[in-house]
């Protein structure tokens, strides 16, 4: 019961710090090679082959997702397969489930039932450990930036790299320069709070920190909500400028139509369970954006372009 | 802080308000029973977060620059108002208790009560309650704000455990901190309760000290300081369990910080009971003969 003494710190802080390293790169290396050139256009090829159809390699697979909360069912039946190096959006209206699946993909949500198997393996069957390991290939760009208000911008952005790397001080300060400037921010906000940026600025900071790891597996929530046009399309070419640098798998929940068409190689749309009979599949589109505007369906092309159609008066009803 | 009655927002509360108009026997019956229900699954979870907890903390020690913000925050910052509490509580006993033993002209034992209560209960009992107060209701609030702001999911998803990370060093620095303000809680008692007895009321203070020493035995000490161990771990438990089950908003924020004091402070009393009976059990068991003298 007696506290640990503080004497005993330092051999302990060296343990883990050793341990962190070797599994991250037993976790990381074999995936996908850290920087080595022929590594990098080995991975590459696996993307065009991928995006090509060929031998499909999944990094994602959802299998019959069934997510609720007490009664309340927000996902059902869903099932997606996300090969490596494509760009999903996920569009639907507000409340459809989208940033539920999102936070499902991470594990940060359990699934009710079904499976999120992550390069082959089922998230919800790995133990609190290996899950916090498998995180480190992931990258997730949260909503409102969610950056940790205690800390300052160049702390928050540095965070992953002090966790899971034992670079020094000086290179995790370049390496944390060279990404903000990658998303547009002069070095001289590194000494900020969070609060004292603006929404957009806050955005980037959350988007240079997520990928501050070259993450293998981006998930974008709503990566444009409360953006300017122009903040917006700026975003969008962050993304897919992250795209050209390395063959990285994105996926982006939106409900932004300019970012969905712009980003993504395939777009898929969920429809909200309360609007859906008992067996109608969740998943109401699953294509390339260009098929968007051809479908008969006339779910997909009210939310495509907008229109509020009979729903106003069912708000009346209701 | 808001009234928590006036916001019936809670899962149970609304079903059971729209029950109880019926008023029929039988929803009476489920009321009853998804209180049970509630009330376990608290329980559990909370039992399942300690379990997390301590786990994550017997394998990894927490880095350096989590642990310091933290021992800082509960033992530096906290340690005028624990001063105070104890010096108050010192002479407070003094005043209360002159009148009777003077009647009795037993005077001079108000050192062994002044110095026997301050040690075994109120000295660990109001620092405890004034810290939940103090750092359990503040973490709660912190922990509250990153949940709703999703800063505890964005810890999670770089791939560092939030309990690892915000809960391990809170219970460590409450289970250093805490019985060490306990322990400056009691010394300035004692100053307190000699100022107001010697000084103020006129004892005579080689008495005063002769019985406070023939009273207080080591076992007193340590039962004191024991207790505040279990205190300590209660208020960081219980505030980081609400502030991570803070629900959305402002008000779920400040719901967590007053539920974090409430909780922790019954459960304070609770511990004090209980551990009070276990340590007269084992002081009993130890020394047999020296049971006799209270």
């Amino acid at each position: 019961m007696a506290p640990p003494q503080s004497p005993a710190d330092p051999p302990s802080e060296n343990g883990p710090k050793d341990r962190r390293d070797k599994n991250r790169d037993g976790g990381r290396a074999v995936a996908r090679g850290d920087s080595t050139p022929s590594d990098h256009s080995g991975a590459e090829r696996g993307a065009v082959a991928a995006a090509e159809g060929g031998a499909l390699d999944v990094l994602l697979d959802i299998r019959d997702l069934h997510v609720a909360f007490g009664h309340h069912e927000v996902l059902r039946g869903v099932n997606l397969a996300v090969p490596r190096g494509q760009t999903v959006a996920i569009i639907g209206e507000s409340g459809c489930g989208k940033s539920v699946l999102l936070k499902t993909m991470i594990g940060l949500i359990r699934p009710t039932s079904g499976q999120v198997c992550f390069d082959g393996r089922d998230l919800a069957r790995m133990s609190e450990r290996e899950l916090t390991r498998t995180r480190v290939r992931y990258g997730y760009v949260f909503q409102q930036a969610a950056l940790f208000d205690s800390m300052t911008v160049g702390q928050n952005v540095a965070f992953p790299l002090r966790q899971h790397t034992d670079r020094t001080d000086d290179e995790i300060e370049q390496r944390v320069l060279s990404r903000l400037a990658q998303v547009g921010l002069p070095a001289s906000v590194a000494p900020k709070r969070p609060a004292e940026l603006s929404g957009g600025m806050r955005k980037r900071v959350g988007l240079a920190r997520a990928l501050a790891l070259d993450p293998e597996l981006v998930l974008y929530d709503e990566p444009t909500t409360g953006l300017d046009p122009i903040m917006s399309d700026v975003i969008n070419e962050l993304i897919m400028r992250t795209r050209l640098s390395y063959p990285v798998t994105s996926i982006v929940v939106t409900h932004d139509m300019h970012t969905a068409r712009k980003v993504a190689d395939r777009v898929v749309m969920l429809y909200p369970l309360a609007r859906l009979a008992h067996d109608e599949p969740q998943i109401i589109f699953d294509g390339p954006p260009s098929e968007l505007d051809r479908t008969g369906d006339r779910r997909v092309s009210q939310f495509v372009k907008g229109e509020a159609g009979e729903r106003i008066s069912e708000l009346r009803g209701a | 802080m808001a009234n928590p009655a006036s916001t019936p927002t809670s899962q149970a509360s609304p079903p059971t308000a729209a029950e109880t108009h019926s008023g029929s026997g039988h929803d009476w019956l489920a009321d009853l029973g998804a209180l049970v229900v509630d009330a376990t699954s608290a329980i559990g979870g909370f039992a399942i977060f300690t379990g997390r907890t301590v786990a994550w903390m017997s394998t990894r020690f927490p880095r350096g620059d989590t642990l310091w913000p933290n021992l800082y925050q509960v033992g530096v910052l906290s340690l005028p108002v624990v001063a105070l509490t104890g010096t108050f509580i010192g002479m407070v006993l003094a005043v209360q208790s002159y009148a009777q033993f003077r009647a009795l002209g037993l005077e001079t034992r108000l050192g062994a009560v002044i110095n026997m209560s301050l040690v075994r209960e109120l000295g660990p009992v109001l620092a405890a309650t004034m810290l939940a107060g103090r750092v359990g209701s503040a973490m709660s609030a912190e922990l509250g704000t990153m949940r709703v702001t999703e800063q505890i999911d964005a810890l999670a998803s770089m791939g560092a455990n939030p309990i690892q990370h915000l809960v391990v060093p809170r219970l460590l620095a409450c289970l250093f901190m805490i019985p060490t303000l306990v322990i400056m809680a009691d010394f300035m008692g004692v100053v307190g309760g000699y100022f107001y007895s010697v000084v103020i009321l006129g004892i005579d203070q080689h008495h005063y000290w002769r019985n406070s020493e023939q009273f207080v035995g080591n076992f007193d000490l340590f039962s004191g300081v024991f207790k505040s161990l279990f205190f300590g771990a209660t208020i960081a438990l219980v505030g980081c369990y609400r502030g991570f089950h803070c629900a959305a908003g402002a008000e779920g924020v400040g719901r967590a910080a007053t539920a974090a004091f409430v909780i922790s402070f019954v459960l304070i009393l609770l511990l004090d009971l209980l551990l009070g009976i276990v340590l007269e059990a084992l002081y009993a068991y130890i020394w047999p003969e020296g049971a006799k003298l209270f």
